[in-house]
């Protein structure tokens, strides 16, 4: 199904009645040479790459509600890449080269619009650390820049500079590749290409456990029976630490839940996206006009996936202390998110005490923006049952040999 | 909103009131040089993160500032039960 011009005049035609689905809607069949867990933009763009770059073709993905209904429809939208240690960098950006070509690659319009990430520095140790940043982005081969607060107000009109604002503003650093991407297309358009090369997508269908033999998994135990399989791909996020439980194992992770909230439709007014470190809030436009803000993450752990009031309260505020302009508007809707933190707020990808099961978590607030490359990489271990080069620093293994990934305190990073 | 009595002041705290400390009867290895590589890793990183009824420390931060112990749903946030430190949660090791 292409949504070309010439389709769509002839479906406007004739009433929009000739649309066919996408992907199918099969049954499971009972053996596969690879089942992945979790249908969200990770889970997708393994089976996605599996098929692609490995030729496996003989896959399914099981979601226990809707495709691209979790997380991945869940987040503000952002990608950025502006990663410090260099290893957090080639993961990241990695995801970000890929999401580049990705509306062509798949054919299917993602409306990427790399508008600019600005993150807005407050203070003179901010300034520094900013300027740190700088030169390990630069030395990682990616774009970030430090502008002043004359180009912080024409980028940002409506900001709240002024004479006395909570939060001083003394310039802000800026990835002009960093922006948005419409992130129900980034689930759509890799189903739709991952069905095409033959994967099946099975949805509403709850994974309840594993059959071992030898210590390896032989069979996934689902909602729609017992499916047989050589290997498993697990990327549910905020759920990794249960589908671990069923297969006998803990993970150095704990799930919290990540809240956001849009205002009412308006007229473009703000054109890229913003951070205030002093208020931990971030802000963008989409593009039919909503203000989607999102805050930190509540501190104790939840799988609830709703909001809370405390939250919108913070959010609120914090957005109008930005931009006072935003007072008048109405919010429309608010929902939550069950995110994946890391002790050492990096992902965990690769083996695991089983096996032939193969993680994919640990991404906490940031898993939007790495998916092509988080399901790149999980595919490569599905498929070869080895570390890529890439997820070498990533492994399950680095918190047994204490060899940390701390990019929460390398770049600032609120997961 | 989650709201928690606190058994040591015995006023009603909602959660922008009360700090979370992680597990409840999560213990640091008394003696650390005594232990295995493998259970001092266990110590400071793995988690059972449990979806259901999961045991934890929270603090009065907002009003006496003492630890006490909390038996919460993680789904619904429903509180289950809330000791002092000093004593077990009847749920203890309980998931559901």
């Amino acid at each position: 199904m292409n949504y070309n011009l010439a389709n769509l005049v002839w479906q406007g035609l004739s009433g929009h009645r000739g649309w066919e689905p996408a992907w199918r809607t099969p049954q499971p069949k009972q053996h596969y040479d690879a089942v992945i867990i979790g249908g969200g933009g990770h889970g997708l763009a393994t089976a996605y790459y599996l098929a692609k770059e490995h030729g496996m073709n003989n896959i399914a993905v099981l979601e226990k509600g809707w495709i691209g209904g979790g997380n991945t429809g869940r987040n503000t939208t952002n990608v950025r890449s502006d990663y410090m240690f260099p290893e957090s960098a080639s993961v990241y950006d990695l995801a970000l080269r890929l999401y580049e070509t990705l509306g062509k690659d798949l054919n299917y319009n993602i409306m990427l619009s790399q508008r600019g990430w600005l993150t807005l520095i407050h203070n003179q140790h901010q300034m520094e650390f900013a300027r740190h940043k700088a030169n390990w982005l630069n030395c990682n081969g990616l774009d970030g820049e430090i502008i002043g607060v004359e180009e912080v107000r024409k980028m940002l009109p409506l900001l709240n500079i002024g004479d006395n604002p909570r939060y001083a503003i003394q310039g802000a650093f800026l990835q002009r590749r960093g922006g948005t991407i419409r992130h129900d297309a980034v689930a759509w358009s890799y189903a739709r290409a991952a069905d095409k090369l033959g994967v099946d997508i099975i949805q509403n269908c709850a994974v309840e456990g594993f059959d071992f033999e030898a210590g390896r998994i032989t069979a996934v135990r689902s909602s729609h029976g017992r499916i047989q399989t050589g290997r498993v791909g697990v990327a549910v996020a905020g759920h990794s630490g249960v589908v671990a439980q069923m297969a006998g194992f803990r993970l150095p992770i704990t799930s919290h839940c990540l809240q956001a909230m849009v205002s009412e439709p308006v007229k473009p007014l703000l054109n890229h996206v913003v951070i205030s470190p002093g208020t931990g809030v971030y802000i963008n436009q989409t593009q039919k006009g909503e203000l989607v803000m999102g805050g930190v993450l509540d501190l104790y752990p939840s799988y609830g996936q709703r909001g809370t009031f405390p939250t919108i309260e913070k959010v609120v505020t914090a957005a109008v202390e930005m931009f006072p302009s935003f007072g008048q508007m109405r919010l429309m809707r608010h929902w939550a998110g069950i995110v994946d933190i890391s002790s050492d707020s990096s992902p965990i990808l690769g083996q695991t005490p089983v096996d032939n099961l193969y993680i994919n978590c640990g991404w906490g607030t940031g898993g939007f923006k790495a998916i092509p490359a988080g399901g790149y990489l999980l595919a490569h271990s599905i498929a070869t049952g080895r570390q890529h080069d890439l997820t070498q620093p990533f492994s399950l293994q680095r918190f047994r040999d204490n060899r940390l990934v701390d990019e929460g305190a390398a770049a600032g990073i609120a997961h | 909103m989650i709201v928690i009595r606190c058994p040591y002041c015995q006023q009603d705290r909602h959660e922008e009131e009360l700090g979370y400390g992680g597990e409840a009867e999560l213990l640091r290895p008394p003696e650390p040089d005594a232990v295995s590589d493998e259970a001092w890793a266990d110590y400071l990183y793995f988690r059972n993160n449990t979806k259901g009824l999961y045991q934890e420390q929270w603090c009065c931060a907002s009003g006496c500032g003492q630890w006490f112990k909390v038996a919460r749903d993680t789904v619904s946030h429903n509180v289950v039960e809330v000791v002092r430190f000093d004593q077990k949660l009847a749920t203890a090791g309980k998931a559901q």
